[in-house]
């Protein structure tokens, strides 16, 4: 990944654009994928697609590290996808298997690879704010460069952690950025209806930081202004609010029937809308990937995403033991 | 060489020896230094926390590595936690347990799981500091001993000192602990002294300490009401009665073995807790030696607590909310028989 400041994608290198690209593809087919298999009742619990998002996990992550932090959410795949996690693992996680990132003690809404500075996703809306002010106090601590970036959704705006973890990042100035994917609901319910304020970017103005609102179906707005934010941050320049306004394809949950979305905007989003679609037209028009191109990236990805998938169905099962082990480090 | 200081001191000690020793200890809270950013004060810190237990610390370490909050508890818990699985030490004060209603969420479901959800790949090295125990007339918000609801939960220890020596080893222990650890203070032993090591000593988790020897009676007394416990021995040792004084010094581990051996001794357990009775660490000690000693009891174990009921706030009322050695004694007394006890 990249390390150099305010990059822009008028400045994209080919390297990157495939990488983004990837991860991209990466993240539709694996959660394509989930959503086939878990329909087909092989995977147990509870899981929440972040197909339709992509551009917004991967226009951030595109600009971090493996020394940098996220937070992330229920919608945590696409996260992790994107920071770098190893698709086997995550896919054998969602199984519950012991060959997942957390031995199967985790699942779908708890994946993390701490090393790759994916500090988990998680099952309580509202809980990743908090948390990534706690990774940009260790950076201003520790005095490193390094930024944390919390992923949070039009709903977890409305919890009192939004504006706990938001004021705390400002007034210490740390080097965190706010990424609320706006997708429109909160489970089943409107942002409109759930939330009084109109943009969740303009709260920047009251707590005196930076913000900005972006068309989140759009890998390249996200990633300028996501350069913008990270550059910033690194700089000591304090937090940002950015604001990309999404969709997701699949329901709040699988199972979801979603009697609550417009039917042509959801065909909307899948079709004119389509992050990767107008991505791959990006690519093609700016002479940065061709169509063959493309089309070498999406069969390389889907044979990431079948292996993932037979290494999880062949992975066993964890130990009986480990219903009691990771409790403490000690006890 | 021992030091005479109180247990308020003895926190303070603690906390100046740990982040002497390790740049990574920060200690952040609402008010642990006091008057951040106030241009008369010049970075002196206004209180030292809501009791002056933290009193001096910012002097010594900085703004950077004290920390005053908003008070806003989910918000400065969630990042200690945090802080603590990206490579800190932080030790966060709750002024009360009682505001853990603020931030049970950062405690219970990040704290307390990351190391076990994540597969043992994560760790979260924070020690909470947090004040609890009535006698202090502070009502029912502010005078709470929640330590069971901690217990509880899976991935927490639970230390609960009751004097200056115990305070200082178990709060390092905490501090270097690599797990989240809630250590409660009890407002009313602040200004209480005792010899205190110098320097860094530490005090193991689940080592309960027998305060007194005996073979009549076991009473386990929670926090300070082991001096409830003591003071109805004495008086229980007037009438021919020696009973064995024990306190756990920690609830999460809990040192069962002590407790166990002491009943299999004494036939005879009572359980001196000020916190509520239902689903309560007195309640849990209680059914773990029923479960694991019943054959060596003499008579039902009792559980002297407070009622299933708030804290009251008016003085008299508080008072009788509490644990006696009266009610140990008449606990006793309906153990062995009142006509056993009142024959001698």
């Amino acid at each position: 990944m990249q390390t150099e400041t305010q990059a822009s994608a008028k400045d994209m290198t080919v390297e990157k654009a495939k990488w983004i690209y990837t991860k991209m593809q990466e993240i539709r087919q694996f959660e394509t994928a989930v959503h086939e298999i878990f329909a087909k009742g092989e995977i147990p619990g509870f899981v929440h697609l972040y197909a339709g998002e992509e551009a917004v996990a991967v226009g951030v992550c595109a600009h971090l590290t493996d020394n940098d932090s996220i937070t992330s959410t229920h919608r945590g795949h696409g996260h992790c996808i994107a920071k770098g996690c190893d698709l086997n693992g995550m896919m054998a996680e969602i199984y519950g298997r012991a060959t997942g990132l957390c031995k199967g003690k985790g699942g779908s809404m708890h994946i993390a690879d701490v090393s790759k500075g994916m500090l988990g996703a998680n099952g309580i809306v509202g809980a990743g704010l908090p948390l990534a002010v706690g990774a940009g106090l260790t950076a201003k601590v520790k005095k490193t460069n390094d930024v944390a970036v919390c992923f949070f959704g039009d709903g977890a705006s409305n919890h009192g952690t939004f504006h706990e973890a938001v004021n705390m990042a400002a007034i210490w100035k740390l080097p965190v950025i706010f990424v609320c994917e706006n997708n429109g609901f909160g489970e089943a319910s409107t942002f409109e209806y759930a939330a009084a304020a109109d943009s969740i970017a303009n709260f920047a103005k009251v707590y005196k930081i930076a913000g900005e609102t972006v068309d989140g179906k759009d890998l390249t707005a996200v990633y300028d202004a996501a350069g913008k934010a990270v550059a910033r941050a690194r700089k000591g320049e304090g937090p940002t609010i950015l604001e990309c306004m999404t969709y997701r394809d699949f329901g709040h949950f699988e199972g979801d029937t979603q009697s609550y979305k417009d039917k042509e905007k959801q065909q909307k989003a899948v079709t004119d809308d389509d992050a990767i679609l107008r991505f791959q037209g990006y690519l093609k028009k700016n002479k940065i990937l061709s169509a063959e191109e493309i089309k070498g990236l999406d069969d390389s990805v889907k044979a990431a995403i079948d292996e993932a998938v037979r290494f999880s169905e062949e992975s066993p099962f964890p130990d009986d033991k480990e219903v009691t082990t990771d409790v403490y480090v000690s006890y | 060489m021992a030091v005479k200081m109180s247990y308020s001191e003895a926190i303070n000690d603690a906390i100046r020896v740990a982040m002497r020793k390790d740049d990574d200890v920060i200690l952040i809270g609402e008010d642990v230094a006091g008057g951040a950013e106030v241009d008369h004060l010049q970075d002196q810190g206004a209180w030292g926390g809501v009791f002056g237990v933290t009193k001096g610390i910012v002097e010594e370490f900085g703004r950077d590595r004290v920390i005053d909050t908003p008070i806003a508890e989910s918000g400065y818990m969630g990042a200690a936690v945090s802080a603590a699985a990206t490579g800190l030490r932080p030790i966060s004060e709750l002024m009360f347990n009682d505001f853990i209603g603020s931030c049970l969420d950062e405690v219970m479901n990040q704290a307390a799981k990351f190391h076990y959800m994540f597969g043992g790949k994560a760790k979260v090295p924070l020690t909470i500091r947090t004040i609890d125990g009535a006698g202090f007339n502070a009502a029912a918000q502010h005078s709470q001993s929640l330590y069971a609801l901690f217990t509880h939960i899976p991935g927490i220890k639970v230390v609960i000192p009751s004097n200056p020596y115990d305070m200082k080893g178990l709060l390092l222990s905490a501090i270097f602990d690599d797990d989240p650890v809630v250590v409660f203070e009890d407002k009313t032993l602040y200004g209480m002294k005792g010899e205190v090591g110098e320097g860094f000593y530490t005090i193991p988790f689940g080592k309960a300490e027998i305060k007194r020897a005996g073979n009549d009676l076991t009473i386990v007394g929670l926090g300070k009401q082991v001096y409830t416990a003591l003071k109805a021995a004495d008086k229980l040792a007037k009438k021919g009665f020696e009973a064995e004084v024990i306190d756990p010094r920690t609830l999460s581990p809990l040192d069962e073995d002590t407790i166990i051996n002491s009943v299999k001794k004494t036939g005879r357990l009572i359980i001196v807790d000020e916190a509520y009775p239902r689903c309560s660490a007195a309640t849990d000690i209680a059914a773990i030696v029923g479960d694991k000693a019943f054959d060596y009891l003499d008579a039902p174990i009792k559980r002297v607590t407070a009622p299933h009921a708030p804290v009251p706030f008016s003085p008299p009322l508080e008072k009788l909310y509490m644990p006696t050695p009266e009610k140990i004694i008449d606990a006793f007394s309906v153990m062995v028989g009142d006509k056993v006890f009142s024959a001698v």
